[in-house]
């Protein structure tokens, strides 16, 4: 049993949820040379930010807005698209920051890129938080490593690690996986001994945190939160190399799997 | 107009397409309940996470099912409370999300308007006005219905709704949830009369409802029971059957005095408890020496549906009104609170 999903065939599991085969290679290389136009989402964090990647150029928005992304991420979208002096049907993408983070904010990402690219039949390219705030810290701070950390309450952080590449191509590659840990149980990224820089809320609990992941620090942003800016930048990356999916593929990663222990 | 509906206010994911000129078109549920169940209840974050997971597939499923592309959507509507926060929110940001890539306008409805109007997705639709009993997990209120938006509250429960009473005596008897089906199945096998527990709330005027009372008079039954060592299924049985019996008598008295004090000569019953058949019995016998009628939902739309938030959205959009800009979630939204359609200025 198939059904048919932006021309593609995706197939029904088991579950009763259809599954995409992947995108065929063919289209995909197609698309690499083309100029695209990509909209990124980030409802992750108390920021709701939005981006717009126009073929290298890069507009954006942010707010710190918590509580309020509901509110302020559709009127974001249209005063960007309005300001680039495009409509949604001009996009060949949709990004979003696909977590970790606040488990409602990237479910309100993914929902309106659901939303988006299933109505423009457009892929998805679900992007990491923790990703973004490293390609920030670069942006910003001009870090080459970077521990990107966000505070996960319950006594935990989100934690990753990335450098960028040294092939001197764009874009970062990853050193140590994402986690959910306490700070207590952090270890140091294996085989880099210095030169890290520490970005974001989870550093805020460094003094919990083991004095070997401390000593290699060579600077620290505790306040900085994922920007849909770095996003597009990543997502444009991921889209040349044909990285998406389809629109109902577009799920959170929320690393935090143990949500049913009552509170109190 | 082609409107399509999203239902994500708890732990069902529905979706409906409805046509105002031809009705219903196609709609696909699905239902979280066993994921839940072996918690004893909706686990918030785990109904949130599915239904991110179940929605896009569901509406493809009822595109297909119509022979319908996403591009003949006029509309779209969607549950924007009275339901879990997290829940709404993502029925809310993806129709707000292919809204805009269509370009059409969309709407956030309330969840009860959408229970209480799910009658007229039938045959033979009630006619305004008449006086709604809605009864579910979360709600047990009598409303007059003078048309879309035009909802006076007449009474509701000042403590647990009725479905939530079934839910916690179905917990008493070791049933499994959801509880109103179970505890009606072991009422069926129940002996009546040998217990009469208290009609909560008849003896004085006013249409207000209470049965947490019932709950402690059911478990008081039981204890009593397990103390005497008398606990044996069939008491079990009479016990459920006591308990249905006092809930079903107390709504149908609370519905007959509320076409007495209107003067209506409709009643419309919805929400998830309105598939109870003692419910449906009893207020058979109630209406027929009233000479008045009463109107359900089909009972696959009694509990949470994409057809009904379809419907009631049509009823809305199709009058010019919509979303102006941002989508809106409210966990509590009081019913009487709405208002008739209205068109918006720039439509
Ligand atoms: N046959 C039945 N007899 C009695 N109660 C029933 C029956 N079937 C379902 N219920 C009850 O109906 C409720 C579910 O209804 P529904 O899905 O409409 O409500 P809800 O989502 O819990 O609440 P709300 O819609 O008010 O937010 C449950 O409490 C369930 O026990």
């Amino acid at each position: 049993m198939f059904l048919a999903w932006s021309g593609q065939l995706c197939f029904l599991s088991t579950a009763g949820l259809p599954i995409m085969a992947s995108l065929a290679t063919e289209s995909l290389n197609k698309l690499k040379h083309v100029m695209s136009i990509l909209l990124a989402l980030d409802a992750s964090s108390s920021a709701c930010s939005v981006a717009l990647w126009l073929d290298g150029q890069v507009y954006s928005d942010h707010v710190i807005a918590p509580r309020e992304h509901t509110r302020r991420l559709m009127p974001m979208v249209d005063a960007l698209l309005a300001e680039a002096g495009i409509t949604p049907a001009h996009l060949d993408a949709l990004a979003y920051g696909r977590g970790p983070g606040s488990f409602t904010g990237i479910r309100i990402a993914a929902g309106t890129v659901q939303g988006l690219a299933f109505g423009l039949d457009r892929p998805v390219i679900p992007v990491s938080t923790l990703e973004t705030l490293a390609a920030g810290a670069v942006r910003i701070h001009g870090a080459t490593q970077v521990i990107p950390a966000f505070d996960a309450r319950m006594n935990e952080i989100y934690v990753a690690a990335y450098r960028v590449k040294q092939t001197g191509l764009p874009g970062l590659e990853s050193c140590a996986g994402e986690q959910v840990i306490a700070p207590e149980l952090l270890e140091p990224v294996a085989g880099f001994s210095s030169g890290w820089f520490a970005a974001g809320s989870g550093w805020g609990l460094k003094e919990r945190m083991p004095e070997g992941c401390l000593v290699g620090l060579e600077g620290m942003d505790t306040t900085m939160e994922p920007d849909a800016r770095d996003m597009a930048c990543l997502a444009a990356d991921a889209f040349a190399a044909g990285n998406m999916m389809a629109p109902h593929e577009a799920v959170p990663v929320y690393l935090r799997d143990q949500v049913t222990s009552r509170r109190q | 107009m082609r409107v399509l509906g999203i239902e994500s206010s708890c732990d069902e994911t529905g979706v409906a397409l409805y046509d105002t000129e031809s009705g219903l078109l196609a709609d696909a549920l699905f239902s979280q309940i066993d994921m839940h169940a072996a918690y004893g209840g909706v686990v918030p974050e785990l109904a949130s996470r599915d239904h991110v997971r179940r929605l896009l597939p569901l509406i493809q499923q009822v595109l297909d099912d119509a022979g319908m592309h996403r591009t003949d959507l006029d509309a779209i509507a969607y549950t924007a409370g009275p339901g879990l926060v997290g829940a709404l929110m993502v029925g809310a940001s993806t129709a707000h999300g292919m809204a805009r890539a269509l370009n059409i306008p969309v709407l956030g409805v309330h969840h009860m308007e959408g229970h209480l109007l799910a009658p007229m997705l039938e045959d033979n639709p009630p006619a305004f006005p008449f006086v709604a009993l809605l009864v579910s997990g979360g709600h047990t209120q009598l409303v007059q219905v003078e048309g879309i938006g035009q909802y006076t509250l007449m009474g509701e429960s000042v403590d647990d709704a009725a479905g939530e009473a079934f839910d916690k005596v179905a917990k008493m008897l070791d049933l499994p949830y959801p509880g109103g089906p179970s505890v009606s199945a072991l009422a069926a096998s129940g002996a009546p009369g040998r217990f009469r527990f208290p009609r909560p709330m008849t003896d004085r005027p006013g249409l207000d409802f209470s049965f947490s009372g019932l709950k402690t008079h059911t478990m008081t039954t039981l204890k009593a029971l397990v103390r005497d060592n008398a606990l044996d299924e069939q008491a079990r049985a009479d016990v459920a059957r006591a308990f249905e019996e006092a809930v079903v008598d107390t709504l149908a008295i609370k519905c007959r005095r509320a076409l007495k004090a209107t003067g209506y000569r409709r009643l419309v019953v919805a929400g998830g408890v309105s598939a109870n058949k003692r419910l449906r019995d009893s207020l058979g016998n109630a209406l027929h020496a009233l000479s008045a009628e009463v109107f359900y939902p089909h009972p696959r739309f009694c509990t949470d549906n994409g057809a009904m938030i379809a419907l009631a959205g049509a009823l809305r959009l199709s009058q010019g009104e919509h979303d102006t800009g941002t989508m809106h979630t409210t966990p509590r939204w009081p019913l009487d609170t709405l208002q008739a359609p209205r068109a918006h200025e720039d439509s």
